[in-house]
This record gives structure tokens, C-alpha cells and sequence, in this order.
């Protein structure tokens, strides 16, 4: 019950975030979702075996974090939380390709273990992008900037349909937990007709819902569309942003800072 | 089943992207064009009802592990396909954007194999046909086991090819596929299981919500044709997507066809970069040749010795040697170092 609750704490934790009030928080919400698009699509772009190319990218989550005032520990614990996917396929690399490609002193590394760092930190970079995209900019936001890129608006409606009411619904479902564990003396197994029924329903309670929900909007005159107070608009800032942030990316795709850096280094100390 | 970022490579998840979006924006205009608005919050109330429901378990019989809904199927069954797709795809954005499950780049591969294989292969063609106009429970039961079963077989397969495609992980084809389908076998059952579980309990307390819901939906009238068409069109997309790839940097196509013929020889795209500029380097440093000369030299003669184009030997391997690594890890730790630099310098200035 616990673990429920955190979660759905989680949820509502992150989006607060967005509430906060700095030069990223208050960019057009487009500008943000094309940078990070850019971003990501730059870091997967690099070849399996490489690592020391993908850490200058750090620099994207970073700054946003220390710029937009985001709690770094925060959002460091929910992308270790996702993190056993990408381990455990990356982590059979090693095994299957045992190709020693780098000797370091006495110590030689295989190609696989190179590869297996690498998804790691694409992993970090990818993901951590992903939740400061959100923890700075809001789901709603984030889906209207979608709207004005073109996503269909069904499409759109539905996400902002679906973020609405997955509160509503998370809460219904642990009371049916919650309820279910009294009653049963808090036995842990559920049995698949017990599944059934409980599932069923939650699931008619949740029809009934939509068409309350319906005729409530219909009253209120819902014509498919969801109208924004602020307008969004793109500005100077949401330029400079774009332009800067891609310009930094595609200049760390084809110069590699990190092995310049390490070689002027190893120059001077040798 | 949740692909991840970090295992995909732009173009499978960019052809992806292009192929959820097409069946995005399809789905969007049938639920406009089709539907009574009365689906629009019902779809979105079904998306969040889909969270929720994978919040309550069920014990699976004699294994002391428990299964929940996945969603697909009973989506499709209560509000038909394409209202199922959209929801679907909902979930998994918010799931993508606020668990980060899965990742945006592979938001497209995961829309796919979860949403299309289950609401647009398994229910009309299996649970359709199974279940029919005139479910009884045996029917329900039979039709959601297969289809449930059917629909995570083919997310698997697809799981398992966009892997490869990709490149990044190591796993040999058949090792990947042997792991992937007994575990999707049993996830499927227990889908299936779930689904008829929450089905069955509706078409008894309810009846008329199956009923309508198959009627107010276009569904019946799906034809093989138009998934087949459908399915030609994708591959015509990935297919040209690919050959793109394959004839701007020819080394990605080779180097997958290699790789299930089982071959261990590979080359990296970026190669030609690091060569090109360690051409460069080595034209402008003043110590050219410095690194860790030796073990760079045995690193290539293992690999003439094992590779049987020797003519490549030498050109093929200089993006990984014992120098460039060591100053990579060198440069590596002190641009980290310099980001969290600049990372802290800028907190500092905003207060």
C-alpha cells in the first residue's frame, strides 16, 4: 500500500516541479520538446562502442537542473528506478562479445563491456532528458506544445483526458485494495475470479464515470477542443535556446572533446 | 517489453516514430470522423482506468508470482480498435514521459509492439472471429487466451527486430528470440487470462456494454485485406527508411546481415569519423605518434588474425587503441567534471 501511494505521490511531484519559475521553466513548451528530441536523437546516433564521446552530452541535463532549480537527487533516484531494463539486456554484451578492444596497463577490456557502458550512460542521458523535460515544462504544457506540432488533436485530448483522471482512478483502485486486504485479513494472494470481479468492476464504475463526465461537458459546452488562457508564442528566447542548445549538440557529435581534452592533458604530463 | 532508448538506433526508432505516427493520425481521424463524441472522455477515462487496473494483482496458480492487465486487448474489446490504439498510445507516452518506462526515441517502437499487434492483429482476426456476435463465456475465455497470446508473440518478435536493427546490444538473434517468446508465452497467457477474468465478468453483469460497444465501432468490417495492405505499407516505410540508411552509410545494413548470419566482424558508422580526425590529430600534434603503442599493435594483429579480409585489418580498427581509450577516460572524467562545473556555477549565479 505503501509503495502505491509513493508512486502516486511521484507523479504529482514531478509535474510540481514544473511550477517553478526560471528562464527554462517559462520557455514555449515546443522549444523545449525539440531540443530534447534533438538531444536524445543525438546521443543514440553514436556508434556502440563509444563512451567518452557520450559524457560532454551531460551537459543538456545539467544545466536545466541547476538553471530550472530541479532537485538533482530527485530526479537521479526515479531514473535509477527504471534503470533494470537497459541493465540487464546491456549487461549480456560482455558475454557475447568478448573481443579484447582496449588494454589499459595489465587491465584489457572486451568490446563488450565498452558496449555495456555505453547503453548505460545513453540510458542516463536519454531518460534523465526525458524527466527534466517534464519536471520543467508540465504534462499540460508539454501536450499543447504537441498540439501546436501537429499531433493529431484526438490524440492529444486523450492525453490530457488520461492525466486527468489517472488520479482519480490510482485513488478508486487502492481503496479496492485497500478494502479487499481488511476484508481478507490482509492475505497477499488475490484469485483470478476475485481478479475478475474486482477489475469488473472497477472497470463499469469507470464507464459510469466517462458518461457523467460527458454529459458535465456537454452541459458546459466541450466541443472537442481545449482552449489555452496563455498563448503560446516563440520568441527570442525559445530561438536562442533551440539554436544554442542543437548548435552545442552537433558540435559534441563531430568533435570529440573528451579524447582532445585527455590527449592535451596526457601531452603535457608525459 | 518496454524497448529503451539506450538499445535502439535513430533510424529503427525514427522508422518507428513514422509508422506509429501514421497509425496515430489514421486512428485519430476514424475516432473523428466515425465515433460520437460520447468515446472522448470514455477513451480517456479507459486510459487512466488501464494504470489502475495494473495496480491490482492476481495470483498466478502454483508459481507464487503474480500477473496483471496489460491493456491492449481489453481496450480493444470494450472500445474497438482505433479508440484502443489512441488510448493505448496515451498510456504509453505518460508512462514514457513520467516513469520514464521505455523512452521517447522509443516511444515509436513501443506504441507498435504493444498497441498495433493487439488491437489491430489479434482482436479482429483471432478474438473476433473466436468470440463472434454471440459471445458465450467458453468463447470470451478461448478468444481472449489466444489473441492475448497471439498479441505478445508478435510484440516480441517485433521487440526482438528492432533490437537487432538497431545494434546495440550483443545478442545473437536466435539466443534473443529462444529468451523473448517462452517468457512472452507465459506473459501472453497471463494477459489472456485477465482479460477473459474482466471480460467475462462485464458480459455477465453487463451485457449490453459488449454489445454496444461492438456495434458503435467499425470493427466488424475489418477486413484481412486491409491489415495486410496496412502491413505492406509499413514495410514499404521501414524498407525505404533502411535502404536510406543503407546507402548513406553503407555499414549499417551489412554489418545486421552480418550479423544474423552470425558473423562476430563489425564496423562502427562513426568509424570514419574518429579516422578522419585522427588524420587530423596526428597531422597537428606535436607528438603524433604518442600512445600505448604496443598493446595497440597487438590489438590489431589479434584482429588480422581473426578477420579474413586482412586488406581492412589495419583501417577498420583505429577508433578503439590503448592511447585514444586512456585519453578518452582522461578527457571523459574532466568534461564530466567541467559540466558539473558549469552545473554549479550557474545555481550559484541564480541565487
Amino acid at each position: 500500500m505503501a509503495k502505491l501511494d509513493s508512486q502516486l505521490f511521484h507523479i504529482d511531484a514531478l509535474d510540481e516541479l514544473a511550477s517553478g519559475n526560471s528562464v527554462f521553466h517559462n520557455l514555449d513548451p515546443r522549444a523545449k520538446l525539440v531540443t530534447t528530441l534533438v538531444f536524445i536523437g543525438t546521443v543514440v546516433s553514436f556508434g556502440k562502442y563509444e563512451v567518452s564521446a557520450l559524457i560532454p552530452f551531460a551537459i543538456y541535463p545539467l544545466v536545466l537542473i541547476s538553471v530550472g532549480g530541479l532537485p538533482f537527487f530527485y530526479l537521479a533516484e526515479r531514473v535509477l528506478l527504471v534503470a533494470p531494463f537497459a541493465f540487464f539486456i546491456g549487461i549480456l554484451n560482455p558475454f557475447f562479445d568478448q573481443t579484447i578492444m582496449v588494454h589499459l596497463g595489465s587491465v584489457s577490456l572486451s568490446g563488450g563491456w565498452i558496449s555495456f557502458f555505453s547503453i548505460m550512460l545513453r540510458f542516463l542521458l536519454t531518460v534523465g532528458s526525458a524527466l527534466v523535460l517534464i519536471a520543467l515544462t508540465g504534462f499540460h504544457a508539454v501536450c499543447m506544445g504537441l498540439e501546436k506540432l501537429g499531433v493529431p488533436r484526438p490524440f492529444v485530448v486523450q492525453l490530457l483526458f488520461l492525466y486527468r483522471y489517472l488520479f482519480v482512478l490510482i485513488d478508486e483502485a487502492s481503496r479496492m485494495i485497500r478494502a479487499k486486504s481488511l476484508r481478507t485479513f490482509h492475505s497477499r494472494g488475490t484469485k483470478i475470479r476475485t481478479f475478475g470481479s474486482m477489475l469488473g468492476h472497477l472497470l463499469l464504475r469507470t464507464l459510469d464515470r466517462a458518461q457523467r463526465i460527458h454529459l458535465a461537458m456537454c452541459c458546459r459546452g466541450f466541443d472537442g477542443h481545449v482552449r489555452l488562457i496563455c498563448p503560446l508564442k516563440i520568441g527570442w528566447k525559445e530561438t536562442i535556446f533551440v539554436l544554442g542548445w542543437v548548435l552545442l549538440f552537433f558540435s559534441m557529435r563531430f568533435y570529440h572533446i573528451s579524447e582532445h581534452l585527455g590527449l592535451m592533458i596526457m601531452r603535457n604530463i608525459v | 517489453m518496454h524497448m529503451a532508448d539506450a538499445l535502439i538506433s535513430p533510424v529503427t526508432g525514427g522508422a518507428m516514430w513514422a509508422a506509429t505516427a501514421g497509425l496515430i493520425s489514421y486512428c485519430s481521424k476514424k475516432v473523428k470522423d466515425d465515433l460520437d463524441d460520447t468515446k472522448i472522455p470514455l477513451m480517456g477515462v479507459m486510459g487512466a482506468f488501464i494504470f489502475a487496473a495494473q495496480m491490482i494483482n492476481f495470483t498466478i496458480p502454483a508459481t507464487g508470482s503474480s500477473g496483471h492487465l496489460g491493456g491492449g486487448l481489453i481496450l480493444s474489446i470494450i472500445l474497438g480498435p482505433y479508440a484502443a490504439f489512441l488510448t493505448i498510445a496515451s498510456v504509453l507516452t505518460v508512462q514514457a514521459l513520467f516513469f520514464a518506462d521505455g523512452g521517447i526515441l522509443a516511444l515509436g517502437c513501443n506504441i507498435f509492439n504493444l498497441g498495433f499487434f493487439p488491437c489491430f492483429i489479434a482482436f479482429p482476426l483471432i478474438y473476433k472471429k473466436i468470440a463472434g456476435d454471440n459471445p458465450t463465456q467458453g468463447k470470451i475465455i478461448a478468444g481472449s487466451l489466444i489473441s492475448g497470446i497471439a498479441g505478445l508473440q508478435l510484440g516480441a518478435l517485433s521487440v526482438v527486430l528492432q533490437t537487432l536493427f538497431s545494434g546495440i546490444s550483443e545478442l545473437p538473434f536466435t539466443t534473443f528470440i529462444l529468451m523473448m517468446l517462452p517468457i512472452h508465452l507465459a506473459i501472453g497467457i497471463v494477459e489472456g487470462l485477465a482479460t477473459a477474468a474482466v471480460v467475462v465478468f462485464v458480459f455477465k453483469a453487463r451485457p449490453e456494454i459488449l454489445r454496444s460497444a461492438s456495434e458503435a465501432t467499425p470493427i466488424g468490417n475489418i477486413s484481412v485485406k486491409t491489415v495486410i495492405i496496412g502491413f505492406l505499407g509499413l514495410a514499404v516505410i521501414t524498407g525505404g527508411a533502411l535502404s536510406w540508411f543503407a546507402s548513406s552509410r553503407p555499414d549499417g545494413l551489412e554489418w545486421s546481415m552480418a550479423k544474423t548470419s552470425g558473423s562476430e566482424e563489425l564496423k562502427e558508422p562513426s568509424n570514419h569519423i574518429h579516422e578522419a580526425l585522427s588524420g587530423v590529430q596526428k597531422k597537428t600534434a606535436f607528438l603524433p605518434d604518442y600512445g600505448f603503442k604496443e598493446p595497440a599493435l597487438e590489438n590489431t594483429k589479434e584482429k588480422i588474425g581473426e578477420e579474413t579480409p586482412a586488406v581492412e585489418g589495419q583501417e577498420s580498427w583505429p577508433a578503439v587503441n590503448a592511447g585514444t581509450s586512456v585519453s578518452g577516460i582522461v578527457g571523459g572524467t574532466l568534461t564530466l567534471a567541467l559540466a558539473v562545473m558549469i552545473g554549479f556555477v550557474l545555481k550559484r549565479k541564480k541565487y
